[in-house]
């Protein structure tokens, strides 16, 4: 039980984690209908960032970990709105493949960007402790207090996330361009606006998810997005795409099976196959994810 | 109020409009008709910012539109009821209402419009609660207008308003355009194929064939015109 219990604890915080990263995706692709498949890369250089800025400060304090994290996010919103509008925007309006393609190639130039020698290059690098470490036992279950911070963190964000888009009115115009962007125009939303708002806030989430993925890692590297991205893309999917607590959700339970079935020794090779396997499942029984809506969609 | 001139918007290669020129007076309602693919809806959309212009101007209360964002037109007070109506469908009523009336910032003025709207289409106020895809084709429509009337327009663009709905329907609304017309002073461009009901509420009609004006005229003499008898008016 309490092994059961540990495993649930240490999914939970990889789910959220993953979670963080699914937001980006189903917020560009609700107000876009396209998948921003750079998005992985903003969350390998979020932590980039700060790992930069970590080794700067003291380690183990909560004010250095909570600065670090800033920067990340930060740092990430102006590269998530600087990749939009010198590359996405251009092409606006064109076939969306082409917007794709280029996305993977923008995802491939950070990716060799940060593996030039001069920039980082390829050996993976120890993520400094930023914030306080402890153990806490409850009984026989160990939290590290970095998992209270991924939970706590990545819960506080979410919280955010939905006042924004909910309650104030750059959040009421990012819903009007997902459900209609011609109708929103027409009432008066400045479409730039709320699309450049849209990328700085995911790439922001996807910049935490880089930090506190880097923290409990503990390592990063230029590739260390790919399969985090990959997996945060599936969850965002299994959500229903373009719902943000769907994206919450499907992050919170990829990273829960995956931990769950990795934690079991007869089935921990077949982690990743059983997490796409539920993947296929879900979206078999239901095909617009847990929370998707059935709208339909012009592509 | 509006000056069109010689404008031009084409989708690739295809020239969808090219070169038509049209002036609409303050406080009228002039009507654009014209069948299948004339190019009204384009003509709307170039007006509003929603495509880019290819040549030609748009001159809108004396200032140059040709450029502008479609936020900025709409803040100018360029309202336009898009064709098939576009309402926000997962929202409700209510939810529509305010998104339209987004760049208003006065509350006074904001439920004075409400009012207004209600006024018009006493309906709404009774669906305020319901979602805005269950409601009826003609509810829809007037939906679509009422959002429009949230912005506080000064000028009101209308594509298709009939189409889709019921023949009694069509009357109703039809009233309705020009009650806001009459009432509140709002000069109106309407676009329809229904040129029989096009031409009777307007003063001046623009008929447009593949892209360009092919005539225009008072309504009344466009009414007795008999080449466009032949073509629109079934005879
Ligand atoms: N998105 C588009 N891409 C390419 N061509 C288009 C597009 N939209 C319209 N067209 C073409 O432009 C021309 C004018 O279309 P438009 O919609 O303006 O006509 P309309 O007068 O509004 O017709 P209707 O009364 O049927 O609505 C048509 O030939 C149409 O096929
Ligand atoms: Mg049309």
């Amino acid at each position: 039980m309490t092994e059961f219990l540990q495993q649930l604890v240490n999914g939970l915080s990889l789910g959220a984690i993953y979670a963080l990263i699914a937001l980006g995706y189903t917020m560009v692709y609700g107000v876009l209908r396209f998948i921003n498949f750079a998005h992985s890369e903003v969350f390998m250089v979020g932590a980039m960032i700060g790992l930069g800025l970590g080794r700067h400060l003291p380690e183990g304090t909560l004010w250095g970990g909570l600065v670090v994290l800033t920067a990340a996010m930060a740092g990430s919103a102006l590269l998530g709105v600087t990749i939009e509008r010198l590359v996405y925007r251009p092409l606006r309006g064109t076939a969306t493949l082409n917007v794709l393609i280029t996305a993977i190639g923008v995802s491939l130039l950070l990716q060799s960007v940060f593996q030039h020698p001069q920039v980082f290059g390829a050996t993976p690098q120890l993520f400094p402790a930023v914030f306080p470490v402890k153990k806490i036992g409850f009984g026989d279950l160990v939290i590290s207090s970095n998992q209270l911070v991924v939970i706590t963190v990545a819960a506080l964000l979410i919280v955010v996330l939905q006042l924004v888009v909910f309650r104030t009115r750059m959040g009421t115009a990012m819903r009007a361009v997902a459900l209609n962007p011609q109708a929103a125009q027409l009432v008066g939303v400045n479409l730039n606006a709320v699309i450049s708002f849209t990328f700085a806030l995911g790439s922001a989430l996807a910049g935490a998810g880089g930090v506190l993925y880097a923290l409990n890692y503990p390592s990063v590297e230029p590739l260390m997005g790919v399969m985090p991205g990959l997996k945060a893309f599936v969850a965002a999917v299994l959500g229903g795409i373009g719902s943000i607590p769907g994206a919450a959700l499907g992050g919170l339970i990829l990273g829960t099976v995956e931990t769950l079935v990795g934690g079991s020794a007869a089935l921990s090779t077949y982690k990743d196959a059983i997490a796409f396997a539920v993947l296929i499942l879900i979206l078999l029984c239901r095909p617009t994810g847990l929370l998707g809506r059935s709208t339909a969609e012009k592509v | 109020m509006l000056s069109v001139a010689n404008l031009s918007v084409s989708y690739g290669a295809i020239n969808a409009v090219d070169g038509v020129s049209f002036a609409v007076p303050a406080g009228a309602i002039v009507t654009l008709i014209g069948g299948n693919g004339a190019g009204k809806t384009t003509t709307l959309r170039a007006l509003s910012g929603l495509l880019r212009t290819r040549g030609g101007s748009i001159t809108f209360d004396g200032a140059d539109l040709t450029r502008l964002p479609p936020h900025e037109i709409v803040a100018r007070g360029l309202g336009h009821v898009p064709e098939g109506r576009m309402i926000f469908a997962n929202l409700t009523v209510d939810e529509n209402l305010a998104m339209g009336a987004y760049l208003q910032h006065d509350r006074q003025r904001i439920a004075e419009n409400r009012d207004y709207v209600f006024g018009i289409f006493p309906r709404l106020k009774e669906r305020l609660r319901q979602s805005a895809g269950t409601l009826s084709g003609g509810e829809q429509q007037m939906l679509a207008i009422g959002r429009a009337l949230m912005g506080s327009p000064k000028f009101l663009m209308l594509d298709e308003p009939s189409l889709g709905l019921a023949p009694r329907l069509v009357g109703t609304i039809f009233e309705k355009i020009q009650e806001i017309n009459r009432s509140h002073g709002l000069t109106i461009l309407l676009v329809e194929q229904n040129a029989r009901l096009a031409l009777e509420v307007s003063s001046h009609a623009h008929v447009l064939e593949t892209g360009r004006v092919v005539m225009s005229g008072p309504s009344a003499e466009l009414r007795a015109d008999p080449r466009l008898k032949a073509a629109y008016l079934g005879g």
